[in-house]
């Protein structure tokens, strides 16, 4: 555990500088986890603290984005005055995003990979 | 002695314990009650969290910058949790090499549709240009959007909160959205997930299955990534041709 999470504190930490040092619009943590795939692809495989701590955190992701979204209560006005546009765009676009990523993926993917 | 409960409550109120207490109360609360009903996916354990502790926050009286004072200390982990969703993602390894080049395209319509669309139906109706720029970035994790929107004009506050309703959204209507397109393959529902509802919508699809979730974390590094590259180069032009 102690391991598990110090190692992905490293990995975050660098993907911070690095961000940081070459001025990216990718933050830190996402960068951090390219960090991570490439080490785990470079030394084949995870061990099993890293395994256990990852999936315990990952198990309650949903519990880390509650903080950000109460904030909601700081643009109660504004969503009240835009609500039409701000619900008919986020409605749309997040299904029309999932369509037409789904439907994209799954013509290429059957064309070229056609035993699975 | 209402006098003492009223000093505690001051005190109390003041420290970032009762926040940080409160949102892990309240999360398994609705982490309960979600799975009371199946995991519906109405039934989202971010959206009542979310509601409950805004109607808790409100009737206290309490301002969002003293919870948060609390609850800062869970916002951080999302840091190390985008670094661990490396390890679902090697697991898929194989089958993601294989399908690297549809990936990539699929990446690129699904990313391009979530920003422009959403500019174009909010500018259609009538959102003013701070609302616009902070919905753009909307379809990509928390972290990132709020980068970009900053970077763009958009209000990165507002940015977090559509992120997350975006999230929900999808978290809650992927499904139907499956069943109606015929869509069956983990890997697709996965990835068209992660790119349409990042974080959200990965935790959703972890729960839809281990490969569901290990493209869904795919799907929303990539898109975080082309989004923070593409986005501010694009979205200036987009504007004006939309005048």
């Amino acid at each position: 555990m102690l391991r598990g999470i110090t190692l992905l504190l490293l990995f975050q930490l660098a993907g911070e500088v690095i961000s940081r040092l070459f001025a990216l619009p990718v933050p830190g943590p996402v960068i951090g986890m390219a960090l991570l795939f490439a080490a785990l692809a470079w030394r084949g495989g995870t061990d099993e603290g890293l395994r256990s701590t990852a999936a315990n955190l990952l198990q309650h992701l949903s519990l880390l984005f509650v903080p950000a979204g109460v904030g909601v209560m700081l643009h109660l006005h504004r969503i009240a005055s835009e609500w039409r546009p701000i619900v008919a765009a986020l409605v749309v676009s997040t299904f029309l995003t999932i369509t037409v990523t789904g439907l994209v993926l799954r013509a290429l993917h059957v064309h070229e990979d056609p035993q699975s | 002695m209402s006098g003492r409960l009223g000093d505690i409550w001051v005190y109390l109120a003041a420290s970032p314990l009762l926040g940080l207490t409160m949102t892990l109360l309240v999360y398994q609360g609705a982490v309960w009650l979600s799975r009371r009903c199946n995991n519906h996916p109405l039934a989202n354990p971010v959206l009542i969290a979310v509601a409950a502790l805004v109607a808790l926050l409100s009737i206290t009286n309490t301002p969002y910058q003293k919870y948060f004072d609390g609850a800062q200390f869970v916002h951080f982990l999302l840091g190390p949790a985008t670094v661990a969703l490396a390890i679902p993602l090697y697991a898929q390894f194989g089958r993601l090499k294989r399908m690297l080049a549809p990936l990539l395209i699929a990446l690129l319509a699904g990313s391009v549709t979530a920003a422009a669309s959403a500019v174009i139906v909010g500018r259609l109706l009538g959102a003013s240009d701070a609302t616009l720029y902070s919905l753009a970035p909307k379809s990509v994790t928390t972290p990132i959007a709020m980068g970009i929107a900053e970077q763009v004009g958009g209000l990165p506050s507002l940015t977090a909160v559509l992120v997350i309703l975006t999230g929900i959204l999808g978290a809650v209507g992927a499904q139907a959205l499956y069943a109606l397109l015929r869509i069956e393959d983990p890997a697709v529902r996965g990835f068209a997930l992660g790119v349409a509802s990042h974080g959200i919508g990965t935790a959703r699809a972890f729960q839809l299955g281990e490969q569901t979730g290990a493209f869904s974390a795919l799907a929303m590094g990539l898109n975080g990534l082309l989004t923070a590259v593409l986005l501010p180069v694009a979205l200036p032009t987009l504007m004006r041709l939309l005048g």
